[in-house]
């Protein structure tokens, strides 16, 4: 992907960089609205999972809750018993797009 | 209900005041530019949400489910998603009601969201 700095690719990408990256491909949009359209798409898909909805994204994957039922557990500092509640945890599955596109990559490097 | 990329292009027109070519197009830009990283190697966090990563799997044996056949699963190359503590405890927060609208004994069976006829 050309951007204007081409600097070379990072080991991780952080929120402010991606947001700069957004930014450098939409120049009709200012930095602060790029900021503030990535975080509110980030919350509404945080709501959705809250809201127990799940999410599909075409060629990217999908976020659905996983359920895990309660248990007994120990502290490990005490040994105390604990109950753990039961719970829903976010799961993400990759997309066929996003999957082939990724392990294409590791094809290349073997 | 499943949100998809149209609803979060609703969102952006309703939230942020994006046109509808340019939010459909940002959320395009969005989830390419993830891609882009991912497909170079690269780790995604994004802060209060969760982290996208990618692992090297080496190959290991495996088995049709189905026929029990031992089959051979090749080494690859994937993607995993953690979730932040935030989003984890904002979701198990919410779990009692989650259970009561999902229902606990089908969620231990099925995936909790997806359509039931699946």
């Amino acid at each position: 992907m050309p951007t204007p700095h081409s600097k070379p690719e990072p080991v991780v990408l952080t929120k402010s960089e991606l947001v700069a990256r957004i930014a450098a491909q939409q120049p009709q949009l200012l930095l602060h609205d790029v900021e503030l359209a990535v975080n509110t798409l980030l919350e509404r898909l945080s709501l959705a999972l809250v809201a127990g909805e799940c999410i599909e994204i075409r060629g990217f994957g999908s976020l659905t809750l996983r359920y895990r039922a309660p248990r007994a557990a120990r502290n490990p500092k005490t040994g105390e018993k604990i109950w753990v509640a039961e719970k829903y945890v976010p799961y993400f599955k990759p997309g066929a797009n996003l999957r082939k596109r990724v392990d294409r990559q590791s094809e290349v490097a073997q | 209900m499943t949100v998809t990329k149209a609803e979060l292009g609703n969102t952006l027109f309703g939230e942020v005041g994006l046109n509808k070519r340019e939010a459909k197009e940002f959320v395009e830009t969005f989830f390419e530019s993830m891609r882009c990283s991912l497909e170079r190697g690269t780790t995604i966090k994004l802060s209060g949400f969760g982290s996208f990563a990618v692992r090297d799997k080496k190959p290991r044996p495996g088995r049709n489910p189905q026929t029990g056949a031992p089959v051979a699963i090749s080494a690859r190359r994937v993607v995993t998603f953690r979730a932040s503590q935030k989003l984890k405890q904002r979701v198990a927060q919410n779990s009692f009601e989650l259970a009561q609208q999902l229902g606990a004994d089908q969620a231990a069976k099925t995936k909790p969201g997806e359509p039931k006829s699946a």
